[in-house]
């Protein structure tokens, strides 16, 4: 029992712990640059890492579950392929971009899913390979072109648009719509349904899940299928800023996404994160890369410090577990 | 029953050897005198040995349980390293005496910073218990980040003739990148095997607990394996850096993954405590073999991308199937 609070507690102190680093270096770029603390500004951060929070979304879902997922990426990439190809010799609407793009995801993450439940082979190792096929099938048969001339309809970036007193437009823009949609939903699904009970228990420990009667692979199913989806939605959203697919604009960025969840204080090992935790921890490492930038700083710079977020916050993290677990010593019997 | 588990990875080589063979010949009656030629061995022997010294420096983390995701960053920053060192001191008309004392000055300054990155990753892993996949993720960020910043993004090019030889010639016929990869294969085999520190980098992969319990030091052990992967990915680097005669930030990025898929395909249990030299180097062939075939096929590098992940999954199947078999 005593161990259950020791690991809430840390759980906690991240969440904490975030929520004062975002405020220090906050106000630190604030008074160095005071357009930092602006509504354009952060409205722009959010903007521009929108689609990358929607992934952080499924990573979340599937680390509480106990898996990894690097394939993510790949499936974004193909489901944007699928959705554009379509979508600019058809025509349609938006509607229509998010579901293809979203089935597509949800096929190639229940591929994962399937795998990883029948193989028996460590998750990390199936999506690697499913990386593998799925990005290079796709620029085998695609030869890697970009795609460009979307209809007009799908440049709008608003959902509804609204006029300011001095007769500017604002809008209630399309990533954060979405974001927030997406953000809603899995802490909805965490927190207050039992499928989200069974993605925490199938991470806790999988073998007690099993034996207390949930349906491992369904809830695989789920948290792969979760994840593809993610992704594809998220695929329409980063073409619908860039306005073009191009076959190397998400690819690459799986660990960066992966890192950002885990500073948010989910654990590799499963069984723990929030929804909370992991906006904050993208939230710190978005500031931190945009006051950079604003600063002047070169954005060489960005990795030397976003390495070192990553390196202390995780090292903080374990030791403090390590003198948790040294102090009330655990008999692990399996 | 240890003598069962023997037959079982002496078959699962075997079914890699088969794949190998079968690959070979067909690939044999579709390019008639052109697989099966001297030109194409060369190429490939001289294509595969960075690659090979990566997996191993990945597949012995494995070993561990752990994993080395910074192998890559490490190898481009060491390389950077060595270029600058030659770039600087290099008078403008070098003696030979000169170029060969810099060269050397350079590969060990290479190799010492990429041992200190692997006794960095050892440490952060080890002291902490920051799960290894974190903690290098953390110094490859870190890594990359410091090679951007020495280079700004640039291209480092332009090396002795010295260097170059090191990955462009070959000794009797046999390239000089291949002879470093058998050393090394060679040596790392007898780390694993005849070594202490082998049987102490098994025992962790599969029991940490119990191997802390029997009295080694698991602190030091796995340091020790860490910093032995740096410096394979520092010996990787110095062939990278004299065959693509040039140094930057993000070279070889598309190794990374793909030395944790050879490793898995060559018999390294991911959750640790399994994995030979012999298989990753069966690996390595098979991979370099499916990628020179369909190269010569005229098939895009992607294919064979894609094939690798294929094949893993597929290989990774038989295996269930053969585990099925011996344990009902």
């Amino acid at each position: 029992m005593k161990r259950q609070t020791g690991i809430t507690d840390i759980f906690k102190n991240n969440e904490f712990v975030l929520i004062v680093a975002i405020l220090i270096i906050g106000t630190i770029f604030t008074i160095l640059k005071p357009n930092f603390f602006s509504i354009n500004n952060l409205y722009g951060i959010l903007v521009s890492n929108s689609y990358l929070a929607i992934m952080a979304m499924g990573v979340l879902v599937v680390l509480i579950s106990g898996g990894i997922d690097i394939s993510f990426t790949a499936t974004a990439t193909v489901a944007q392929y699928v959705m554009a190809t379509i979508i600019i010799n058809n025509g349609g609407n938006m509607f229509l971009a998010f579901l293809i793009a979203g089935l597509v995801g949800l096929a190639l993450g229940s591929i994962n899913a399937i795998l990883v439940y029948t193989l028996k082979v460590p998750s990390i190792i199936v999506t690697i390979s499913t990386l593998n096929a799925f990005y290079g099938l796709l620029i085998f048969i695609t030869g890697g072109k970009w795609l460009y001339g979307f209809p007009m309809w799908f440049m709008d970036k608003n959902l509804v648009s609204f006029q300011r007193a001095d007769g500017s437009l604002f809008g209630l823009s399309m990533p954060i719509t979405l974001l927030v949609a997406a953000v809603i939903v899995t802490w909805i699904i965490l927190r207050f349904t039992t499928l989200g009970r069974k993605v925490y228990a199938l991470g806790g420990n999988p073998e007690a899940a099993r034996r207390i009667g949930i349906n491992i692979f369904k809830t695989q199913l789920f948290v792969y299928g979760f994840m593809g989806l993610m992704a594809g939605l998220a695929s329409v959203i980063q073409a619908n800023i860039m306005l073009t697919v191009a076959p190397n604009a998400l690819i690459g960025r799986e660990l960066e996404v992966l890192a950002a969840v885990v500073l948010g204080g989910a654990s590799l090992a499963g069984g723990t994160g929030t929804v909370p935790g992991t906006l904050l921890g993208f939230f710190l490492i978005a500031i931190v890369q945009n006051g950079l930038t604003m600063l002047g700083i070169s954005a060489y710079w960005h990795k030397i410090f976003i390495g070192m977020v990553i390196i202390v916050s995780v090292s903080i993290t374990a030791y403090q577990r390590k003198r948790n677990e040294e102090k009330g010593a655990v008999i692990d019997v399996r | 029953m240890s003598d069962n588990k023997f037959k079982i990875s002496m078959n699962e080589n075997f079914t890699l050897f088969i794949i190998l063979i079968l690959l070979v010949i067909t690939f044999s009656i579709m390019l008639p005198g052109q697989f099966f030629s001297l030109g194409n061995f060369q190429s490939m022997t001289f294509q595969l040995p960075e690659l090979g010294i990566l997996t191993l420096a990945m597949m012995i983390t494995m070993i561990t349980g752990g994993i080395n995701l910074s192998i890559i960053a490490s190898a481009n920053l060491s390389g950077i390293i060595m270029a600058l060192i030659m770039k600087n001191l290099l008078p403008a008309t070098p003696t030979n005496f000169e170029t060969f004392w810099i060269i050397l000055l350079a590969i060990a300054a290479g190799l010492v910073i990429s041992a200190l990155i692997g006794l960095v990753n050892g440490f952060i892993i080890s002291f902490f218990d920051v799960s290894a996949i974190l903690a290098t993720l953390g110094t490859s960020t870190l890594l990359e980040g410091i090679a951007l910043v020495i280079t700004k993004g640039y291209v480092i090019s332009g090396f002795p003739r010295g260097l170059l030889a090191i990955g462009n010639e070959s000794i009797i016929g046999i390239p000089i990148p291949l002879i470093i990869f058998i050393g090394v294969a060679i040596l790392v085999a007898v780390i694993l095997n005849r070594s202490k520190m082998g049987l102490s980098t098994y025992m962790m992969g599969s029991n940490i607990k119990a191997t802390k319990f029997s009295g080694i030091n698991v602190e030091k052990a796995t340091i020790k394996v860490y910093i032995l992967s740096g410096l394979l990915s520092g010996v990787a680097s110095i062939i990278m850096l004299s065959r693509f005669n040039s140094a930057k930030a993000g070279y070889g990025s598309s190794y990374l993954l793909a030395t944790v898929l050879i490793s898995v395909l060559g018999g390294t249990n991911p959750n640790g405590g399994f994995g030979k030299v012999s298989g990753v180097v069966l690996g390595i062939v098979l991979l370099q073999v499916i990628s020179s075939g369909l190269n010569l096929l005229g098939m895009s590098q992607f294919l064979s991308m894609a094939l690798w992940g294929i094949l893993l999954l597929a290989v990774e199947g038989l295996r269930l199937i053969k585990r099925n078999k011996f344990t009902f």
